[in-house]
C-alpha cells in the first residue's frame, strides 16, 4: 500500500533544461515587458535609463533569481514545502507567495481575455476609427462606477465569454502536467511569440515617424540619473519583470534534475527577458512615433503605459497605419501569448503547492484548484466594475504582496536562518557561472535596503491619498483588506498539519537526493518512511 | 534620430542582446549532464 502510493507519486519534471529555460522565460516575459517597460524607460531618462536598469538587473534581479533557483532546487518543492524544509517556522512565507499567486491569477486571466478579443477586433477594426477610447471603456467594458453603484453583478458577455475560454485553455494545460502541459505550451508559444514580436517591431519601424519615436525613447536625459525615484523605478521594474520572489521560480526550479546548471540557465533567462524588453521598447515607441506624427503632436503627448497603451493607443495606431490590421493582430496576439505563458507559471505555483500538501494526482489537484479560481475570476471580472477591481488588486498585491514577501523572505533567509552560504554552495556545486561573496552581500545587504525603500515609499503613497480615488469601503476590501488577509491566511494555512501522504512526510525522491548530495537527512520525511518501504509508522 | 540617441540605442543593444548571446554561448559550452537519474515519469 505504502509502496504503491509512493511509486505513483514521483515528482514531476521538465523534459529538459531547455524546456525549463523556455518556460522560465515564458514566465518572466509577460504583459509588463510589452506595456510597462517602454514607458518606464522613457520616463526614467530614455537612453540614460539603461544605466540604472542594468545596475538593477545585475545587482538585484539576477541575484534574486539565483536565490529563487537555489531555494527551489535545494529543497525540491513548491514554496510552502521548500520553505518548510528550510525551516519549519518559514512555511508561512511559502503560503504567502501561493496566496499572492492566487490573487494575480484571478485578475491576470481577464487581461488575456481582453487581448484575445482585441486580436479579433483588430482584424475587423470593430472600434471604428476615432472612437478607440470610447469603444474600450463604454462599449467593450461597459464600465460602471463603483463609487455610485457598488460592485456590479451585470454580466458583460463580450468579456465574460472569452474569459471562460481563457480559463478552459489554461485548465487543460495545467491538467496535462509539467512536462506535457506547461513544458509543451511554452515550447510552442515562446518561439511563436518571438517570431510574431520581431515581425511586429520590423513593421513598426517602417511606419512614418517611427524614427522620431525611437529618438524619444533612446535620447538620454542624464539629469534623470540624479533622481533617486528613477533608480527606485528601475529596481522596482526589474523586480516585477523577472517574476522573482513570489514562488514561480522556486516552483519551476524544483522540477529540474539534480545536476542542472542553475546560474548558467538563470543568466539566459534574465538576459532573454531584458532582450525582449528592449525589443518591445523599440516596437512600441516606433508605433508611438507614428501616432504622434499623424496627430501632429510630440511623442511625449502620446506616450503611455499599461491598459491605456494597449487598449487605447494601439487601436488608434491600428486604425491609422497602412497595414494596421496586421500590426494589431500581431500586437494583441503577442499580448495573449505572453500573458498565457505567465498565467501558466502563476497557476503552477498554486497547483504544485496543493499537490505537495495533499499528495493528490495532477488532474485531481488541478481541477480542485483551478475551477474555483475560474469561478471567482469570472464573477469579479466579467462585470462592469472589472477594471476598478483589477486596478486596485493589482496595485496593492504588487506593493504589499510581492514587494513585502520579497523583503521578508530575504531578511529571513539571509539574516535569521543564515542560509546563504549553503545556498551559494548548492548553486556552485552544479553551475557554470560561479557566484561568490558579492552575491551574498547583494542578497543580504542591498536587496533588503532596496525592497524596504520601495515598500515604504509605496506605503506612504497609498496612505497619503485614497488610491485611484476609489471609495474607502472599496479600497478596504480589495486593497488593504486583501493584502492583510493574505498574511493572516498564510499563517493559518501553516497551522494545518501535513498528512502522511503529503510530500513533507513522504518523499523518497527527496531522501535519495539528500543522500546523493551528502546533505543531512530531512527530519520529517526520514522519520515517517522507514527503510525498505515498510508501512510501519507510515500514517503516524 | 540624434547621434546621442543612436549611440545609446547601440549600447543598449550590445549590452542586453550581447549579454543574451554570451549567456547562451556559456550554457552551450556546458551541456546538460547525462546522469544516472532515470527519465522523469510521464504524468497522468
Amino acid at each position: 500500500m505504502a509502496i504503491a502510493t509512493t511509486q505513483a507519486r514521483k515528482r514531476e519534471a521538465f523534459g529538459s533544461r531547455n524546456v525549463f529555460i523556455l518556460s522560465a522565460i515564458g514566465s518572466a516575459v509577460g504583459l509588463g515587458n510589452i506595456w510597462r517597460f517602454p514607458y518606464v524607460a522613457y520616463e526614467g531618462g530614455g537612453g540614460a535609463f539603461l544605466i540604472p536598469y542594468l545596475c538593477a538587473l545585475l545587482t538585484a534581479g539576477i541575484p534574486l533569481l539565483f536565490l529563487d533557483y537555489a531555494i527551489g532546487h535545494r529543497f525540491r518543492g513548491s514554496p510552502p514545502l521548500a520553505f518548510r524544509r528550510m525551516h519549519r517556522a518559514a512555511e508561512p512565507l511559502g503560503w504567502w507567495q501561493v496566496l499572492i499567486c492566487i490573487v494575480i491569477a484571478v485578475y491576470y486571466a481577464v487581461i488575456i481575455a481582453w487581448a484575445a478579443m482585441y486580436t479579433w477586433f483588430s482584424a475587423r477594426l470593430t472600434w471604428g476609427a476615432g472612437n478607440e477610447e470610447g469603444f474600450f471603456f463604454a462599449d467593450f467594458l461597459q464600465m460602471g462606477d463603483v463609487a455610485k453603484g457598488g460592485l456590479s453583478v451585470t454580466f458583460v458577455p463580450q468579456v465574460g465569454l472569452p474569459l471562460v475560454a481563457v480559463w478552459v485553455v489554461v485548465i487543460v494545460i495545467m491538467a496535462l502536467g509539467v512536462r506535457r502541459g506547461v513544458g509543451r505550451a511554452n515550447l510552442v508559444l515562446m518561439p511563436l511569440l518571438t517570431v510574431m514580436f520581431v515581425i511586429l517591431v520590423v513593421q513598426s519601424l517602417f511606419l512614418p515617424g517611427a524614427m522620431d519615436g525611437l529618438n524619444a525613447f533612446f535620447a538620454p536625459n542624464w539629469e534623470a540619473l540624479a533622481n533617486p525615484g528613477v533608480w527606485a523605478s528601475a529596481y522596482g521594474h526589474i523586480f516585477f519583470s523577472l517574476s522573482v520572489a513570489f514562488g514561480i521560480m522556486v516552483t519551476y526550479s524544483s522540477y529540474l534534475r539534480r545536476k542542472t546548471d542553475l546560474s548558467g540557465s538563470g543568466l539566459v533567462v534574465a538576459f532573454a527577458n531584458s532582450g525582449f524588453e528592449i525589443l518591445a521598447g523599440i516596437g512600441v515607441f516606433a508605433a508611438l512615433g507614428f501616432m504622434a506624427q499623424v496627430q501632429g503632436t510630440e511623442v511625449a503627448g502620446v506616450a503611455s503605459a499599461g491598459i491605456g497603451l494597449a487598449f487605447v493607443a494601439f487601436p488608434t495606431i491600428v486604425s491609422q497605419a497602412a497595414g494596421g490590421t496586421i500590426i494589431g493582430v500581431l500586437f494583441f496576439g503577442a499580448l495573449v501569448f505572453a500573458g498565457l505563458t505567465s498565467m501558466i507559471s502563476i497557476l503552477e505555483v498554486i497547483v504544485a503547492a496543493l499537490q505537495d500538501k495533499l499528495g493528490w494526482s495532477r488532474v485531481r489537484t488541478t481541477l480542485t484548484v483551478t475551477i474555483p479560481l475560474a469561478i471567482v475570476s469570472i464573477a469579479l471580472f466579467s462585470t462592469t466594475t472589472a477594471l476598478a477591481v483589477l486596478d486596485t488588486t493589482d496595485a496593492f498585491v504588487n506593493a504589499f504582496g510581492i514587494m513585502a514577501v520579497a523583503f521578508v523572505a530575504v531578511v529571513v533567509v539571509a539574516w535569521l536562518l543564515q542560509k546563504l552560504p549553503a545556498l551559494q554552495a548548492h548553486l556552485n556545486e552544479r553551475s557554470s557561472f560561479r557566484i561568490g561573496t558579492v552575491w551574498k552581500v547583494l542578497i543580504a545587504g542591498l536587496a533588503p535596503i532596496v525592497l524596504g525603500y520601495l515598500f515604504v515609499s509605496e506605503l506612504i503613497a497609498k496612505l497619503s491619498e485614497p488610491y485611484g480615488d476609489y471609495p474607502m469601503w472599496f479600497l478596504s476590501i480589495f486593497g488593504w483588506g486583501m493584502v492583510i488577509s493574505l498574511v493572516v491566511l498564510s499563517l493559518l494555512l501553516s497551522l494545518l498539519p501535513w498528512s502522511g501522504r503529503s510530500r513533507a512526510k513522504d518523499d523518497p525522491e527527496y531522501d535519495e537526493f539528500l543522500t546523493n548530495e551528502h546533505y543531512d537527512p530531512d527530519p520529517e520525511t526520514d522519520t515517517v518512511r522507514t527503510p525498505a518501504g515498510s508501512t510501519t509508522g507510515e500514517r503516524s | 534620430m540624434t547621434t546621442t540617441a543612436i549611440v545609446m540605442m547601440i549600447i543598449a543593444m550590445i549590452t542586453v542582446w550581447g549579454g543574451l548571446v554570451a549567456a547562451v554561448i556559456n550554457l552551450a559550452r556546458h551541456p546538460e549532464v547525462a546522469e544516472a537519474e532515470p527519465e522523469p515519469p510521464v504524468e497522468l
